[in-house]
């Protein structure tokens, strides 16, 4: 018996498979995951024709680059993890597992797991179709970006999960899933970069969960961020990532509401 | 009597192993409504353990606790020695857990929803083996929503046995299950319980619990209304004779009930019905009363204490709850 005990990786993995299958049987999972992030970088690109990026020191790819990684980690991962944590709680999945051997934490990082792989693929594709597309040249310092994808990966995840406790099917997932998007795609920098923004209101954007993401990626590529800025802007994500863990262990719901 | 004295034996060794304990569980819900109201109980190794109860006398909420899903709100659980919440590492992976209502996700199919499941369930046999085991190795490609409420039930059943666990845990295993599948669970528990493994089910089948359970718990509005072995529970309960009076004949030309071993009895328009704890004494002396007189005691029903009735006596005292303080 002690032999084949269980350990969390291999947990985590089992469950991640299962998951992978589910997500490529839903159809509007797929749309969500896969296409939107595709299409969205394409409605930045004619809105950068108005603006005046050459006083910001930006091109139109280095708008539109942060901006592609933005939609992924918004649909690929946030929107279509609030989808699937709903879906396998009303139908009693994360309560079945609670009863095996699982952690808590185990049974969202691995439900979560082929989300966040699809998340960053898309990622490294986008990064790398502006640089051919759009001349975007080698990223400057390429760690601030590491760090902030990697920081917007985790907290698309944990801020899934706080969604999701709070919708109680998966119809209202779409809708529940919207402030979020909206904000991120509005005050974030997606669309609009912060150097654009008047100052009062850039400071108060700042502290939005996913501006600090946007600007570390792009930081990444341009090199101008400066390090203080990129400490600020990681120590931002770091308390919105403690927020959401606070606020999964304190109302994450793992059975439907009867 | 020489037998009774081995079962003794054999007892009194065994119960040096509680594989699980209970003492003065408590359950509240958010909201303040409390579902288990101090419950007592053990079930001893290689056993199998019934809670029986109605729909909201506190069963599955006792064994949510039991599993580990919640810590009680008050009292004490011990699973193979360790604390199901907090010590949850020592303990799931010795158990197997089947809740009231599977949760599949329904677009995976049968074998892949148990490839994921041998994932994260130490010492895993063959998936195929335990599809075979339930009878479901015919149905591994089908979907999960395709599958009748049966067949759902015991894909649940093959999935709490993969890990060959040492304690089970069954809620309401063959709710759904039509005649043939009731039985050949049955057939697998006891089975199981054969080899050695610990089984805790709750059902509210009364044929079930009696027929399958070594020792059993009635709940009752989230307390023990009674326990022991389904004999030692129907023992304490009285045996019931029915019969019409015949025409012409009133209660009081019946011989005196008292002197029949009657300790209890109803008159329902022209029937009447007699509690007893001397079953034949009773049935013989009305019988002997009934050919002297030369009357036909039509709709007559002679039946020996039932679990059934011990479960009805509970029902019924609680539908009448003031009954024992005016019989006190």
């Amino acid at each position: 018996m002690s032999a084949t005990v269980t350990t969390p990786a291999g947990r985590m993995a089992a469950l991640a498979r299962a998951e992978l299958i589910l997500l490529g049987r839903s159809r509007s999972a797929l749309v969500t995951a896969v296409f939107i992030p595709l299409v969205l970088p394409l409605s930045v690109r004619s809105a950068t024709e108005r603006m005046n990026l050459e006083d910001a020191g930006l091109t139109v790819g280095l708008v539109i680059l942060p901006a592609a990684i933005g939609f992924s980690l918004l649909f690929a991962v946030y929107s279509t993890l609030v989808g699937a944590f709903v879906a396998r709680r009303e139908q009693l999945v994360l309560k079945r597992l609670r009863a095996g051997e699982l952690r808590d934490a185990e049974i969202l990082a691995g439900a979560a797991l082929p989300a966040t792989a699809i998340g960053l693929a898309q990622c490294l594709l986008l990064a790398g179709a502006c640089g051919a597309v759009l001349d975007v040249p080698a990223p400057r310092a390429a760690h601030l970006a590491v760090v902030g994808l990697g920081l917007g990966l985790v907290l698309c995840v944990v801020l899934a999960a706080v969604t999701a406790g709070f919708t109680r099917t998966t119809e209202s997932a779409q809708v529940t899933s919207i402030p979020l998007i909206m904000v991120s795609m509005l005050g974030s920098g997606f669309v609009v970069p912060m150097e654009l923004l008047p100052d009062r209101l850039a400071a108060g954007c700042e502290l939005l969960p996913l501006t600090p993401v946007i600007t570390l990626v792009r930081g990444g590529w341009t090199g101008d961020l400066g390090a203080a800025d990129a400490l600020r802007a990681t120590a931002v994500a770091l308390a919105w990532l403690g927020v959401g863990v606070f606020a999964v262990r304190r109302w994450f719901r793992w059975e439907p509401r009867r | 009597m020489d037998a009774t004295e081995a079962t003794e034996a054999t007892e009194a060794t065994d119960t040096s192993e509680h594989v699980i304990e209970v003492t003065d569980l408590r359950r509240v819900y958010e909201g303040g409504f409390e579902a288990v109201r101090g419950v007592t109980f053990h079930v001893k190794r290689g056993e199998i353990f019934a809670l029986l109860g109605t729909n909201g006398a506190g069963k599955t909420s006792t064994v949510e606790l039991l599993e580990g899903l919640a810590p009680p709100d008050g009292g004490r659980v011990r699973v193979l020695g360790h604390d199901p919440y907090t010590e949850r590492g020592a303990v799931r992976p010795r158990t197997g857990v089947m809740l009231q209502e599977g949760g599949f996700p329904s677009e995976l199919t049968v074998g892949e929803t148990a490839r994921m499941w041998a994932g994260c369930v130490s010492g895993a046999r063959p998936v195929r083996e335990v599809l075979k085991l339930v009878g479901l190795e015919q149905r591994t490609d089908v979907r999960v929503k395709q599958l009748s409420g049966g067949e759902r039930r015991r894909l649940d059943l093959a999935l709490a046995l993969l890990g060959e666990p040492e304690v089970l845990f069954l809620d309401e295993p063959t709710t759904g299950l039509d005649a043939e599948g009731r039985r050949d669970t049955w057939e697998l528990v006891r089975a199981l319980r054969d080899g050695g493994t610990t089984v805790l089910l709750t059902t509210h089948y009364l044929e079930e619990a009696e027929g399958l359970a070594d020792r059993l718990t009635i709940l009752h509005e989230g307390r023990v209304a009674a326990a022991g072995t389904p004999a030692e529970v129907t023992a304490a309960q009285p045996s019931r004779i029915s019969f019409e009076l015949p025409t012409g004949y009133f209660p009081g030309d019946l011989p005196p009930l008292a002197e029949l071993g009657v300790v209890g009895h109803e008159v329902d328009g022209r029937v009447v019905r007699l509690r007893t704890r001397e079953l034949q004494r009773t049935a013989t002396e009305l019988l002997l009363w009934a050919r002297r007189a030369g009357v036909e005691l039509r709709g007559l029903d002679v039946r020996s204490a039932s679990l059934e009735e011990a479960f009805l006596g509970i029902a019924r005292d609680a539908s009448a709850p003031r009954t024992k303080e005016y019989a006190a």
